[in-house]
């Protein structure tokens, strides 16, 4: 374990993502409690923590697919405002990776892949197409390319998802439990994407409670618990020996 | 010879004909004497309807030769078929509104199948449509100007429904999105235009459009009166259109916007690309109802004295001579309409089953 931590490249020291005392609420009840968190480029977050804690709230907000109400996020210098152009900016910068998927059910697969590069970035079809089918083959699928998304299984979708916000050549991607909604034998063909996505340097916030992802590729996990970050710490002291009493229940009950 | 290895062939389900029947109308006492009053009820009626409608029928005669004959008189509409197909259209300038319907028919077919929607076909289109406009109205060299209250009929009747459907689309596509708009303002206007015009029939709209509107213009601003019920029948098709396009909109998941937003989409291009493809394919069936009920509505113009083709055909039957074979007129409507409204939900049930996404 550890040597593998210290084969990870060293995150820069550039910040990516910067989140100041963030505040949220949903009608009265108070969603998140102050959050702080700074994400350098390359670097990899897991965030884990009990249903509802807020985790996966802490991400929309990173793209606005949730306002907040009190603090600030800033994402490769821009800060999310109401600022409509500012928002269409980043959220064409940060990649979404949804537990249900989300594709297009109604485009191909090639056609979910190019609908943001075509429209969004202006990319000629053509260049479009070819972009797509090196993001296909990088996420083993490209034999699928020009079938519809409901005549895939959920693993193989969720690795549409993943090449679909890869085609944007995003700065960062979230990732909301990619894993958790998929048969337990899909899981591994998406979390071995994932790693190889992080081996390449990819900065990525991902929730998720896949305890063995968390420990090869993540620099650092953070802990949730009613929508405060309750424990920050690398993969390794997190886990074997983590500090708060609510992180040992946690990890007793997701580790058995 | 072990047992085992025997192949299981599928059990067989009928055989013949008489298989067929008797696994289709035979297969309970009930269905068996449904099947048996079904034909009786055929045997009684079939056969002096075709003595009444083929055998015993005139087809080309006078109206005396019909009076003296004991089956349909389809003369009446043989007799009659330039007016009631173009009403009081100049005699000898008829050819023209007979060029722009099969101009119009034939570029309905061609657009029938999506592998011919082009830029080209626009252009057809736009081509098409204003030589029919140039045809129908003249004032050109050649063509002899002829003025919106002669037309009639058949040219009159698709105008108003190719027209009024064709606006109302959008139209009604577009109030179902401010419908759900964020702003307010917007909101609360189409909610109060779509309840508006569902509270009332479509009669008082062309009521209004053709009698109280005229008082608020100006004086010496008139306008048309074919113009002022194709409005009429736009507004109020599409705010039904409105309804069922925003049943389609609600079935769309949340993640839908959600992945489009997340790609950096706009708005306009979330729902151009993501959202309406997959709502307006959903609500296809409504939608070809409303479609087909809206074209079967036009005929309400005759209340504010339009000549469509139910009123030129009703005229012909105010005609002393031709006076007493409603029957024969009507049927011959009732198979206009229906060829009008078959042909839209075949169209509807064709272009379901080309989008759908599901079993390729
Ligand atoms: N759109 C919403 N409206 C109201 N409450 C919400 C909404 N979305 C989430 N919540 C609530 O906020 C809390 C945090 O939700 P969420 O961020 O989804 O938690 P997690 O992803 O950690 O399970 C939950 O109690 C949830 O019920
Ligand atoms: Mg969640």
């Amino acid at each position: 374990m550890t040597e593998k931590a210290e084969s990870r490249p060293r995150p820069d020291s550039e910040v990516m993502v910067e989140i100041i005392d963030l505040h949220k609420w949903f009608g009265e009840f108070h969603v998140l409690k102050g959050i702080n968190l700074k994400v350098n480029k390359q670097e990899r977050i897991v965030i884990c923590g009990p249903s509802g804690s807020g985790k996966s709230t802490l991400i929309r907000c990173i793209n606005r697919l949730e306002e907040h109400q009190r603090g600030r996020i800033i994402v490769d210098g821009i800060e999310l405002t109401n600022n409509i152009k500012n928002i269409e900016k980043i959220r064409s910068e940060v990649g979404m990776v949804f537990q249900h998927f989300n594709l297009f059910p109604h485009l191909t697969v090639l056609d979910n892949l190019t609908l943001g590069p075509i429209w969004v970035r202006k990319v000629p079809r053509k260049e479009a197409e070819e972009t797509a089918m090196y993001y296909l083959e990088k996420v083993h699928i490209a034999e699928q390319a020009h079938k519809y998304p409901g005549q895939l299984s959920g693993g193989q979708q969720q690795r549409v998802a993943i090449a679909r916000s890869l085609c944007m050549s995003p700065k960062v991607m979230l990732f909301d439990e990619p894993t958790s909604a998929l048969d337990p034998e899909m899981i591994k063909e998406v979390l071995d994407v994932m790693i190889e996505l992080a081996q390449e340097g990819m900065t990525m916030i991902v929730v998720t409670h896949e305890m063995g992802f968390a420990r090869s590729v993540a620099h650092r996990v953070l802990f949730m618990d009613g929508g405060q970050v309750v424990e920050e710490n690398t993969p390794e002291e997190f886990f074997n020996n983590p500090q708060h009493e609510r992180t040992k229940l946690f990890l007793s009950q997701i580790l058995h | 010879m072990s047992e085992h290895a025997e192949v299981v062939k599928p059990p067989v389900t009928s055989i013949g004909v008489v298989g067929w029947l008797r696994q289709n109308l035979f297969n309970t006492p009930l269905n068996s004497l449904l099947t048996l009053a079904t034909l009786y009820f055929l045997w009684t009626v079939l056969p002096p309807f075709v003595r009444w409608a083929f055998l015993d029928a005139s087809w080309f005669t006078p109206s005396q030769v019909c009076r003296d004959g004991a089956g349909a008189c389809w003369s009446v509409i043989t007799q009659n078929i330039r007016f009631i197909l173009f009403g009081f259209y100049p005699y000898d300038q008829q050819w023209r509104p007979m060029t722009a319907v099969v101009l119009l028919l034939g570029l309905l077919f061609y657009s029938r199948d999506r592998k011919n929607w082009s830029k080209w076909l626009g252009y057809a289109w736009v081509v098409g449509l204003a030589s029919m406009g140039v045809l129908m109205a003249g004032g050109v060299p050649g063509l002899p100007a002829v003025e919106s209250t002669k037309w009639g009929g058949l040219p009159l009747t698709l105008l108003l429904s190719v027209f009024g459907l064709t606006a109302a689309y959008p139209l009604g596509v577009i109030l179902a999105l401010g419908r759900q708009s964020k702003m307010p303002a917007v909101k609360v206007l189409c909610v109060v235009y779509i309840e508006m015009i569902r509270g009332v029939p479509l009669i008082s709209l062309l009521f209004m459009g053709s009698i109280i509107f005229p008082l608020f213009l100006p004086e010496g601003i008139t306008i048309n009166k074919i113009l002022r019920a194709q409005v009429a029948i736009i507004l109020f098709t599409a705010a039904y259109i409105a309804e069922v396009v925003r049943g389609g909109l609600q079935a769309i998941p949340r993640g839908q916007y959600e992945a489009a937003e997340s790609l950096g989409l706009n708005y306009y291009l979330t729902m151009r690309l993501v959202i309406l493809p997959q709502a307006l394919k959903i609500v296809i069936p409504p939608t070809v109802s409303i479609l087909i009920s809206a074209f079967k509505d036009t005929s309400l113009v005759v209340i504010i004295a339009l000549y469509d083709v139910l009123k030129t055909s009703q005229t012909v039957l105010s005609n002393p001579e031709w006076m007493g074979f409603s029957r024969e007129v009507y049927i011959f409507l009732a198979i206009l309409y229906f060829l009008g409204c078959f042909s839209m939900s075949h169209y509807s049930r064709k272009l379901e089953m080309e989008l759908s996404t599901d079993n390729h």
